[in-house]
């Protein structure tokens, strides 16, 4: 046939280097980018908290070792200045949840795993997959870059709360930059969508869709729907900054002693709703995927189906849609009406019952299982408990009579970080040693993997626990020297524990990224499909060629039979006919 | 080439919905645009809710020039459906003729609207001098970005018709570059009397 074809063949391009690396349209390269280009973010954000622990546990006291080496606009004598403290936690959240954790779970895992798992050849839209991935990477430079620009980065916090965001330096490059990570957001989203729609293998209906899957369907709707907002919103905060306007900006600001020249006419409070529309649904983006990761792995290594298939699907849905109406929770302290905080109260409870409903279906799981402790399965385990800590102190910040008490305490702090790093991270890294040999046909290794692990496990606890005890205690965030406030002093000593557990956190990514480079490079190939699963991906060979598939998969049952009474093995893959 | 076992190419995947990809890819499109403009007019009618005093439209707005814009805006959403029925009859002088029109159109709204601009400027109204202006420009503004994008495709249309008149994704993507055309012109629709008559 000589049809002229818009979309690359995946036989065309594996030509040069360039192609096939760099400018490449195959989902599978473009996964890897993103997996690496995010890790790395990930460090630098990582890197950059480690900067503002150094402060935070002995204030005013200059860095060892590599405080001479900053330069002297950010740490004078290795003291952390002000100005610069306040753009690491800026940044340090920025860089986490937009450059880090968003296009790790759904730039990297969503894209290598989610066609294999439908069985697709690629993604529906390969360029705009390459696209995206192209307006991530300058996006993220850009942001970084700001650290060297005049002004130097932002610093009014990763919610960029008007009026202070717009009079303060440093703001105007988060801006574009933000704009420009957004539309590749944007782009990703429509694209996953109508891949799971639309690219599925014969055979494989809704109902048979694996769990991750079907996360990563209600993360791309969130992402379609929440973004559009954010960045109107970034855009007027732009237009504030360099056209004059003053749509955050209310007459008679006095800035520094001086009145701000505005035509005034704007609301500060205008702004927190638009942020929070998107910021609420955005911390799902950041979850569901984890949450998807773990239920794979959990149905693989308890060789059992999934508990409640349905019900953690249905739940899943239930959060995407309830996630757009509980934004405010995070305004309660802004002077709103209590009749309206009350209906934010009521939704944010709401919310809450599908969630635990996916951690209890996955809890359930394990029962009667003959679980294996691989590597992959700790990290799962780890995650029930722990983000089940991050997702229960959240419920106090959701009813306005504690949240009043509690609101932008380092509780809060501890909160989230329960989820996303003891609830997210660990289950991306779980990820990461679950599909590695699909990556690279090659394993990492379990010795250092457990190691990892358990390092992992209790620096994470030792960082984020002390901050619940400090915030009961009064302790307020985004602080630059603890010490200034008498009721801070008796929780100080946390403080130190919490910095060292960090750096210590530090010090156990050692050996998994070790792993990860070793591994690559001398490692020894595995089987094919060393987990014995179930589900499509391990349907083609490991890494997969160009196309995946070598002729297009048929699908015969769910995602999960795993122990089927009669079965010859204890899995039955989804595309063995019976 | 292919051996006949080989997987299918995204772009020979039979949609498993039924729906081409590039249409539900559009139409996805489409509805975070809504998002994006559903915020701007929220935002609008926050701010003015909020104001003590708002002008209102007709007055400080140049409603004659706004009404001829709208006509030609609705007029190139004419221009654009013929071309897209020209391009299923296979009448390519036709189609040409009609995309050619609309992207002329599309530019004849964009010059009006520079007038309209350079008058106010003229005069010394800036998006900074009030919240009412700074509605209307960004409104405005982002729409008119909005619609060098669509000329913008609708020229890649024109061009890429010359050598893909006979691609089997052709007449897709004039329906595509068709569907946005459209979205920019409702727009529009809520635009002008939003900003112009109340
Ligand atoms: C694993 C290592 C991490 C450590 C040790 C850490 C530590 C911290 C600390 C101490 C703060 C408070 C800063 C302040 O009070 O000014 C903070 C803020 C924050 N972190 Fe993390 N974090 C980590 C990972 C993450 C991840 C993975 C994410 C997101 C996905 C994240 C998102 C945020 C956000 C959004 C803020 C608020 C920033 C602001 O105040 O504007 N963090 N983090
Ligand atoms: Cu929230």
């Amino acid at each position: 046939m000589a049809v002229p074809h818009s979309e690359p063949r995946s036989s065309e391009h594996g030509s040069g280097f360039i192609d096939k690396y760099v400018f490449s349209v195959d989902h599978k390269v473009i996964g890897l980018q993103y997996f690496f280009t995010s890790c790395f973010f990930l460090i630098v954000g990582f890197a950059m908290i480690m900067l503002l622990r150094w402060q935070l546990a002995f204030p005013g006291q200059p860095l060892p070792l590599i405080g001479r080496l900053l330069p002297m606009t950010w740490a004078p004598d290795g003291i952390l200045m002000p100005e610069f403290y306040n753009q690491l936690g800026a940044m340090h959240g920025t860089i986490m949840v937009f450059l880090g954790i968003v296009p790790l779970g759904v730039g990297a895992f969503g894209n290598y795993i989610l066609p294999l798992q439908i069985g697709a050849p690629d993604m529906a839209f390969p360029r705009l997959n390459m696209m995206s991935y192209w307006l991530y990477l300058p996006g993220g430079m850009l942001m970084l870059l700001s650290f060297v620009l005049p002004g130097g980065a932002a610093q009014s916090g990763w919610t960029s709360y008007a009026p202070l965001a717009i009079v303060n330096p440093g703001q105007t490059v988060w801006l574009l930059a933000m704009v420009v990570i957004i539309t590749s957001s944007l782009l990703g989203a429509v694209n996953f969508i109508v891949t799971t729609l639309n690219m599925r293998a014969a055979g494989l209906t809704l109902g048979r869709l694996p769990i991750f899957v079907w996360a990563q369907l209600v993360t791309a709707i969130l992402l379609l729907l929440a973004f559009p907002p954010l960045e109107a919103a970034a855009v007027l905060q732009l237009m504030d900054r360099i056209a004059g306007t003053s749509f955050y900006l209310p007459a008679g600001l006095v800035v520094a002693g001086e009145s701000l020249k505005v035509a005034g006419g704007g609301q500060p409070l205008l702004w927190q709703h638009l942020f929070w529309f998107l910021a609420h649904p955005e911390v799902y983006v950041l979850i569901l995927p984890s949450m998807g990761i773990v239920a794979e792995i959990i149905a693989n290594g308890t060789r059992k189906p999934i508990f409640g298939y349905t019900e953690i699907v249905a739940s899943m849905i239930f959060i995407g849609a309830m996630s757009f109406i509980v934004w405010a929770h995070h305004m309660f302290l802004s002077g709103m009406s209590p009749r309206l905080s009350n209906f934010f109260l009521v939704t944010t409870m709401i919310i809450s019952v599908p969630s635990v409903a996916v951690l209890t279906c996955l809890v359930w799981s394990l029962k009667g299982g003959s679980i294996r402790f691989t590597t992959p399965m700790l990290f799962s385990l780890a995650f029930l408990p722990l983000f089940g800590i991050g997702g229960l102190t959240g419920l106090p910040l959701g009813l306005t009579v504690t949240d009043i008490y509690l609101h932008d305490t380092y509780y809060v702090i501890g909160h989230f970080h329960y989820v996303v790093v003891t609830g997210t991270i660990i289950a991306l890294m779980g990820g990461t040693y679950y599909w590695f040999p699909k990556w690279f046909g090659k394993q990492l290794n379990d010795f250092w993997g457990k190691i990892h692990f358990w390092g992992t496990a209790i620096c994470m606890n030792g960082i984020f626990f002390p901050m619940f005890i400090q915030g009961l205690a009064g302790v307020q965030r985004r602080l630059y020297d603890p010490t200034a406030q008498l009721h801070n002093l008796s929780t100080q000593p946390l403080n130190v524990v919490s910095s060292v557990s960090a750096w210590l956190l530090f010090l156990f990514q050692i050996p998994f990224l070790v792993n990860i480079v070793y591994t690559i490079f001398k490692g020894k190939r595995c089987e094919e499909n060393p987990w014995r699963a179930t589900t499509l991906e391990w349907a083609c060979a490991s890494p997969p060629p160009h196309g995946n598939f070598e002729r297009p998969p048929r699908v015969y049952r769910g995602p999960y039979e795993y122990s089927t009474p009669r079965a010859r093995e204890d899995w039955t893959p989804q595309h063995v006919p019976s | 080439m292919t051996t006949p076992a080989a997987a299918p190419y995204p772009s020979e995947h039979v949609p498993t919905t039924g729906i081409p990809n590039g249409k539900l890819g559009v139409w996805l499109f489409l509805a975070s645009e809504v998002m994006l403009f559903a915020t701007l007019f929220t935002t609008y009618i926050v701010l003015r809710m909020a104001a003590p005093s708002w002008p209102a439209g007709w007055e400080v707005l140049n409603v004659p020039l706004a009404t001829l814009n709208t006509v030609v805006l609705i007029t190139s959403s004419v221009t654009m459906v013929l071309a897209y029925a020209k391009a299923c009859e296979r009448d390519r002088a036709g189609f040409y003729r009609m995309i050619g029109l609309t992207i002329a159109l599309g530019f004849a709204f964009l010059v009006v609207k520079a007038f309209e601009y350079g008058a106010k400027f003229h005069h010394g109204h800036f998006p900074s001098t009030d919240i009412f202006y700074a509605v209307y420009f960004t409104m405005t503004g982002l729409h008119g970005l909005h619609v060098i994008g669509g000329i913008g495709f609708n020229v890649y249309l024109a061009l890429w018709a010359r050598e893909h008149w006979e691609h089997p994704l052709f007449i897709g993507r004039v329906e595509y570059g068709g569907l946005y055309w459209h979205f920019v012109d409702i727009v529009w629709i809520f635009l002008f009397p939003g900003l112009y008559l109340l």
